[in-house]
């Protein structure tokens, strides 16, 4: 995994001119470096208001793996301000809820979402999750395509327990641009759902899907090789790219021309994005683990990997996340090999595994999908713990994200992103019946004004149903 | 009775010799036909047909008897809607079998020689406990997909449980695109495609294997027999000069307009549907079954007083287009509430291979009964709609889908509950016959169980 503290820092960088000295010694010979801004879409998220709340007596599945029986959490200020047994004190005014017979748990998070950018209605006018004008697109940010009123966000979170997600361009391209990471608050902009923070991502992809849009108009890539090659290619421009404004912004001078594919793709080098990659066949991993050090970055997670549970050891070695389905197998050749037990293996072999949905539907049943996985293990002699498997629906996805200090587990201090489930979450008959975010209270499903209702659906039939 | 005693016989030459007597005691056992789990009851196989289940049903001496103390034991699930068999990868792959793009033919496809057992969704949908599955072609270039089969998913080369049980249309969004651009448009072909069946009918009075018998009927013929029997190809049946389909197409669609075939019509929308309904006021022979039906619980009361069932899209909740605006996962509650059979089926919803999350869709709609404002599905009734609604939708409630004394033993004994996703299918019945749960995923499984350091590549490891 790659450190946060250097993302936080470099996310806090503004565009400003270094001051000169020009009083206290000679002109210099070459002008300051000027800093570009890194972050000029900025994040205007903030916390709605919340109740100081109290929920006890609640079954909690902390996150990290620890289970509580007969357990107390504290949402004061935005965070958690307590997690404990029957003792937690409650601080004065607090809202006491009793959540017996129900489950407390972090928000889930998903690491690959397309929400937003491949929204409902699914209309050719709707459609923005592929640049597919060119097998290299770093330059696109998923962010610009993001539609705040698909309603699609407010089943995640309804249906799903949702709180946080990554949203990824889609996989025509090798490089297929920036992802971004949002609470799941609805929201009038995308810059209201940012995650405050988070580093970016870039999408990148290997196997059958750039090849068959591209090789498909005759053009590059036609086959894996021309993948690899193509990627490796682009590296190498990066390279250069990044030697440039280094020796800029070491000795100042001309500002080399920017260029948005390669800024990018110079974060990536610079340790400020983390890459995602989706990759299914486990050799075709094992190649990009070695093409990203032969061209000096990390892979932060695989996505898909439907075959890492052959290469679980090389995961485990390179500290590389594995973000996966529970059973989706077959439907493209790369697919074939896919195994009900992927994610099992996975942790097993101690690999930062976890479950992600790539599909609207899907992202509402999170908790369902390894709730099978658990039953498949089960079956095959392997028992794993649901406190355990809870890493897969919030930890682990928050490390793959580079927010694992912010969110994904009820630690002290960190943001009140809580589900109370009315039964056990790993139960097909569970589901959620309040949702929190950062404290706030934006989803109880026995308050009907506590389900927004996208623009969207204002004035259809439905609208404000329960969904 | 007689006809009964020979159609068993029948099925006992054509079913392979390791059908036995079974009694499967101790489980919680639910019968798939609505009611309730019944605890510690016992479920008797004989030739490949329930003999009883349910408390205080005798074992036969001899019987097989499986211990399912603390496993649940049901139904084989019954896939509602699917492409299932018919394609063994889906994208870049090589040719699938569940959509003929370039075929000159629409309604005279019959699926049934594009069923494969030995294809791995089959397997891998067994091993899940699903046994038996309504297959439907997708459409080509006409708004008619052609002629669909429920099929068994037994580890044997005959997959076809019944051919050509209905003919499948698009009418809705799809049909309308098909149609060269407008719902409007797939309605006049439709009306213009039974007019030329009917023109077609009058050379062919007895096009059923039976005149007297009613589509509900159950009988170990097909009810529309083989075209190539059929003498509407004939130097003598004539037609006008005003024809759009070939005579194939046309034919296969007289039994649709005599009702001796369903008609399966794919729509969504609420409008959409009660202009099925009013198809069926136009012709009255017609056996119409909506599949999808997203928006039909905002027309509930009319679909139940047409008597027309639903095969159902059980969790679509999006305004995935303008057609499903007002879908909600309370939708097929909703219907039942106020009457209207339904089963689940998986329309276009990865429905050529994950028949397995049939079982999923169903608790789920268990689960709405604990959401405020939500309409669920009691659980004996969420079960039926994956056993045995399916099967009577169709015609073949007497055949299949419940463990009624007299049907075919398609059985799965489970771990738990079979509605929690997080339970197993651990012993499979079809037609009696114990199946095999090993599929090339569970030998990848054990493959890779564990890597290390062996003496040979894992290529030596199965």
């Amino acid at each position: 995994m790659v450190s946060n503290r250097w993302v936080t820092a470099a996310f806090a960088a503004f565009a400003f001119l270094l001051p000169g000295c020009a009083a206290m010694a000679p002109p210099p010979k070459k002008a300051p470096p000027v800093r570009i801004n890194l972050d000029p879409y900025p994040s205007t998220y903030h916390r709605y208001p919340g109740a100081v709340t109290v929920i006890r007596h609640a079954t909690i599945f902390d996150g990290e793996g620890g289970r509580i029986e007969d357990g107390t959490v504290v949402l004061a200020d935005g965070v958690i301000e307590g997690v404990g047994g029957p003792e937690t004190p409650s601080p004065s005014g607090a809202y006491e809820m009793d959540g017996r017979g129900k489950f407390v748990t972090p928000g889930i998070i998903d690491v690959h979402s397309h929400l937003g950018d491949y929204p409902s209605p699914g209309v050719p006018g709707n459609s923005d999750g592929n640049e597919a004008t060119g097998p290299v697109r770093p330059e696109v940010w998923a962010e610009h395509s993001v539609w705040p009123q698909d309603p699609g966000f407010s089943r995640a979170m309804m249906n799903g327990g949702v709180t946080t997600l990554q949203i990824l361009p889609g996989s025509a391209n090798l490089f297929g641009g920036r992802s971004v990471t949002l609470k799941n608050v609805p929201s009038r902009t995308v810059q209201g759902m940012k995650f405050p923070g988070a580093p970016y991502g870039l999408k990148m992809a290997c196997g059958e899907n750039p090849k068959r849009v591209y090789g498909s108009k005759g053009n590059m890539p036609q086959t894996r090789m021309g993948n690899i090659a193509l990627t490796r290619a682009t590296w190498i421009k990066a390279q250069a790219y990044k030697r440039k404004w280094d020796k800029y912004n070491k000795n100042g001078g001309d500002m080399p021309e920017r260029d948005l594919a390669m800024d990018t793709l110079m974060g990536v080098l610079n340790g400020q994005i983390l890459v995602h990659n989706h990759c299914y066949r486990a050799d075709e991993m094992a190649v990009m683990l070695d093409l990203a050090k032969e061209m000096g970055y990390h892979i932060t997670a695989f996505h898909h990997a439907v075959e890492a549970y052959k290469i679980a050891d090389l995961l485990k070695a390179n500290g590389t996340c594995a973000a996966v389905w529970a059973d989706w197998w077959g439907f493209k050749m790369e697919a074939y090999d896919g195994i009900k037990e992927n994610l099992a293996w996975l942790d097993r072999a101690g690999v930062c595994a976890m479950i992600h949905s790539d599909d609207p539907n899907g992202i509402q049943r999170l908790n369902q999908e390894v709730a099978k996985v658990l039953g498949y293990a089960r079956a095959a002699g392997v028992n794993i713990s649901e406190e355990h498997a809870w890493t897969w629906l919030s930890y682990n996805p928050a490390r793959a994200l580079g927010v694992a200090d912010k969110t994904g587990s009820l630690r002290v201090g960190k943001m009140a992103d809580v589900v109370l489930w009315n039964a056990d979450p790993f139960s097909t008959y569970a589901r959620p019946e309040r949702v929190w975010i950062d404290g706030a209270l934006l989803y109880y499903s026995g308050n009907p004004h506590l389900r927004p209702v996208s623009d969207f659906e204002l004035g259809q039939p439905g609208e404000g149903d329960v969904k | 009775m007689i006809r009964a005693a020979i159609v068993g016989l029948l099925l006992a030459a054509a079913a392979p010799v390791t059908a036995q007597t079974i009694a499967i005691t101790g489980g919680t056992v639910a019968l798939g036909d609505g009611s309730d789990p019944i605890p510690n009851g016992t479920v008797v196989i004989r030739n490949g047909r329930i003999a009883g289940a349910g408390m205080n049903v005798p074992i036969p001496a001899g019987a097989q008897v499986i211990d399912a103390r603390g496993k649940w034991v049901t139904p084989g699930i019954v896939a509602g809607f699917s492409r299932l068999g018919l394609s063994e990868v889906d994208l870049s792959g090589g040719l699938t079998d569940d959509r003929a793009s370039d075929s000159p033919f629409s309604a005279a496809i019959d699926i049934a020689p594009g069923v494969d057992s030995n294809g791995s969704t089959i397997p891998v949908n067994r091993a899940d406990g699903v046994t038996r599955a309504v297959v439907a072609p997708n459409t080509g270039k006409s708004i008619f997909a052609g002629q669909g089969a429920m099929i068994d998913l037994g580890a044997d080369p005959d997959p076809i449980t019944r051919a050509r049980l209905f003919q499948f249309v698009e009418l809705g969004e799809s049909g309308g695109n098909t149609a060269g651009g407008s719902r409007p448009s797939a309605y006049v072909l439709f009306r213009n495609a039974l007019r030329e069946a009917a023109e077609l009918s009058r050379y062919a009075p007895s096009i059923a294997s039976s005149a007297s018998r009613s589509p509900d009927a159950i009988g170990e013929q097909p009810i529309v027999r083989n075209p190539n029997e059929s003498r509407e190809y004939g130097p003598g049946a004539q037609r006008s000069d005003d024809v759009l389909l070939t005579r194939f197409d046309a034919a296969a669609l007289v039994p649709v307009l005599r009702g001796r075939q369903y008609l399966l019509v794919h729509v969504e929308r609420a409008r959409d549907i009660l202009n099925i309904l009013q198809l069926k006021r136009e012709y009255p022979a017609l056996k119409p079954v909506l599949v999808g039906a997203s928006e039909g619980w905002l027309v509930a009361d009319q679909i139940a007083a047409a008597h027309v069932p639903v095969i159902a899209s059980a969790l679509n909740d999006l305004p995935a287009s303008f057609e499903q605006i007002a879908s909600t996962q309370s939708n097929i509650g909703r219907l039942r509430a106020v009457g209207v059979q339904v089963a689940i089926g998986m329309i276009d919803d990865n429905d050529t291979r994950y028949m397995f999350n049939e079982r999923q869709y169903a608790g789920n709609l268990v689960a709405l009964n604990d959401v405020p404002g939500a309409t669920g599905v009691r659980w004996g009734e969420a079960l039926a709609m994956i056993t045995s609604r399916p099967a009577e939708i169709l015609g073949l409630g007497g055949e299949l889908g419940t463990l009624a004394p007299g049907q075919r033993a398609d059985v799965v004994v489970w771990s738990g509950d079979p509605l929690q996703v997080s339970s197993n299918a651990e012993m499979v019945l079809i037609d009696g016959v114990q199946q095999s749960l090993e599929t090339r995923q569970t030998k990848l499984r054990d493959r890779y169980r564990d890597i290390g350091d062996s003496a040979l590549p894992e290529a030596y490891q199965r």
